[in-house]
């Protein structure tokens, strides 16, 4: 009971608090400021989810498929070599990553997107990899004792299994995708970087919240929705989120 | 039928070349079931992982109903081969129904035929097809799990079944009833099935024959039978245990030493009766009363006959334990010794009184066998009495 009266109070105050803020924002004008950026932010979050579309989706249909290959057991070899160079990768600051990427593609859309694609490029690699190598060696022998074409093994078997921790690099991809969309402004990409990084140089705090605050709305719901269709996709067998029946 | 010519498996490791298995020669008749026996790292595992190509072989061919499978590419021929592991490996991401009728489905069988047979092999394991099919392997214990995993190896119905250790991670108690419920369905499968295993009493129960392997050599091929009472060598017989005479009574069933020619009296003999047949048939201890069905429902001790009168039926005594004809010998000495006695009335299915089985007999037969065997090499005479 206690704890229930905890959460009570804390929604209830919660309420006050957002009240408050709606009664502050209407008398100090904030919000009448805000909504005057509103057209500025409809263009811009578009223009934003685009960069992170279209080098998301670059990212997903180069990373999967690498990530297959060096789960083989023909590249055990190299696999972890690969990886680490895809480690050093991330190392390198995605700002510096896109400054490279403008030094040698010249300023717009594509220096932006090839970017973010190489940001988004590892965590995908890496879940698809290290889930593949996850899926239990009994596993991999029923499916070959069964009589399994090695592609069989891999659709049938391999990938369902892995599916659940490939969702998850997905999610942290693109979350990482769209945190670092605003620094695209800077090559010239567009996107809300453009109210941030604006608001920021003409000291004016709504613009750059303009800019920022649907960045992190942008970033949770395309987070949210992932994690949708990886609740739909992976089957309900593996997917700790839809819990199996005792 | 299986059939391995010169079976050999030599891996390569860093400390050199190991021999898995040296040149193995075996054939497992169709319907049989052949267990793989030793201790860990013998070859049995290695020798199993080769039929099927989950190990490919150094040298030496695999027969299955005298086709050469070498000639088979590796698809087909695991299709055609029932595959059970230890692990299960059940795909988790699979309904039991896919997980059953992954095989067909391989072999392209249409949905209507599949479903219906996943129907048939859970009624086969005695699993409840509508309360089963739709849940996922994670849902289910152990023990049920791995009755799914035996139906998926039969689902195709292949002649020739590879079992590695297939009930070594269940509880005990689930096992013997695994064993059982696998071995009533062997009765009408007839498969002819490879089974490796560490255990001497699972092999003794689920064999038909027994190979002992050791550091990869195959030591000994025979029947369980021939097996207890006739090791090859020091190392056979100490793993087969120092009680692999008791072992035997598993073996053997009250029908193979009973003495079918009993006395008996019927509730209205007098106790006079009682006691001339007594002496006449030489009896110890006592005689077996019977109904007019046969049956036996009481015994007349030999002192209460000496010193009583009248008739039978109001003197005996209740059977202390009767055994079936059907049951092996080791439940007949556990019920003697459970009730201090040393013979046991016999008793068909219709509970009708067949004879009777004394432990000289038993231990008669046992030993006939140890006999034969020592006999040829030292013709000492046996120790008997009479």
């Amino acid at each position: 009971m206690p704890i229930q009266s905890m959460n009570g109070m804390l929604r209830v105050l919660l309420l006050i608090a957002a009240f408050s803020l709606g009664v502050w924002g209407h008398a100090s004008g904030v919000i009448d400021e805000f909504l005057f950026y509103l057209p500025d932010v409809q263009f811009l979050a578009v223009e934003h989810l685009w960069l992170t579309a279209i080098s998301g989706a670059l990212a997903i249909i180069v990373a999967i498929p690498l990530g297959i290959v060096l789960s083989r057991p023909s590249m055990a070899r190299w696999a972890e070599s690969a990886m680490q160079v895809l480690n050093i990768g991330t190392t390198i600051p995605t700002l510096a990553v896109l400054a490279l990427s403008m030094s040698l593609l010249g300023i717009g859309i594509v220096p932006a997107v090839f970017g973010l694609f190489v940001a988004t490029l590892l965590p995908i690699t890496r879940n698809t990899y290290t889930g593949l190598k996850g899926v239990s060696p009994a596993l991999k022998e029923a499916a070959a004792g069964i009589g399994m074409s090695p592609a069989q093994r891999l659709m049938r078997v391999e990938l369902p299994n892995a599916l659940y921790v490939i969702f998850a690099g997905i999610r942290t991809a693109l979350a990482i995708n769209i945190g670092t969309v605003p620094l695209a402004f800077l090559i010239g990409a567009g996107g809300l970087g453009e109210l941030i990084f604006t608001g920021i140089d003409l000291y004016d705090p709504v613009m750059m919240l303009a800019g920022a605050i649907p960045t992190a709305i942008l970033a949770i719901l395309v987070d949210a929705l992932i994690a949708l269709i990886a609740f739909v996709i992976v089957p309900r067998g593996v997917n700790p989120a839809r819990k199996a029946r005792a | 039928m299986i059939r391995l010519e010169n079976l050999t498996k030599v891996f390569d490791t860093p400390k050199g070349a190991v021999v898995a298995a040296d040149h193995i020669n075996m054939e497992v008749p169709s319907g049989e079931i052949c267990i793989l026996l030793g201790p860990s790292g013998c070859g049995k595992t290695t020798t199993l992982k080769m039929i099927n190509r989950i190990i490919r072989p150094t040298s030496g061919k695999v027969f299955i109903d005298n086709q050469d499978t070498t000639s088979l590419d590796t698809q087909t021929l695991r299709r055609n081969i029932g595959y059970v592991i230890q692990q299960i490996g059940l795909f988790p991401n699979m309904t039991i129904e896919e997980n059953i009728t992954i095989v067909p489905r391989l072999l392209g069988w249409n949905a209507k035929k599949y479903k219906e047979r996943a129907r048939e092999l859970m009624h086969m394991i005695a699993l409840e097809p509508d309360a089963f099919l739709k849940r996922y392997p994670s849902e289910l214990s152990g023990g049920q799990q791995q009755r799914i995993g035996v139906a998926r190896a039969l689902a195709a119905d292949p002649p020739v079944m590879l079992m590695d250790e297939p009930f070594g991670a269940i509880d005990p108690i689930n096992r013997a009833v695994i064993q059982d419920e696998f071995i009533k369905m062997q009765k009408e499968l007839k498969k002819t099935i490879m089974f490796v295993s560490h255990d001497i009493d699972e092999a003794i129960k689920m064999g038909d024959r027994i190979a002992i392997f050791r550091d990869g050599h195959l030591v000994q091929y025979a029947t369980p039978d021939e097996l207890l009472a006739a090791p090859q060598d020091n190392f056979v017989e100490s793993f087969l245990g120092e009680d692999r005479a008791l072992k035997r009574l598993n073996l053997i069933k009250v029908q193979d030493v009973i003495n079918s020619e009993v006395e008996t009296v019927t509730q209205q003999d007098s106790m006079e009766t009682a006691l001339s047949r007594i002496d006449r048939s030489g009896y110890q201890h006592a005689i077996i009363m019977v109904n007019e069905q046969r049956q036996p429902t009481g015994i007349i001790p030999r002192s209460v006959a000496q010193v009583s009168k009248g008739r039978c039926h109001d003197h005996a005594q209740q059977v202390p334990a009767i055994v079936n004809i059907n049951d092996d010998l080791r439940k007949a000495v556990s019920l003697m010794l459970a009730n201090d006695i040393t013979w046991l009335p016999c008793v068909d299915d219709n509970n009708q009184l067949c004879g009777h089985i004394t432990q000289r007999a038993m231990t008669h037969h046992l030993g006939a066998r140890f006999r034969a065997q020592s006999g040829n090499t030292a013709p000492t005479a046996p120790l008997t009495e009479e």
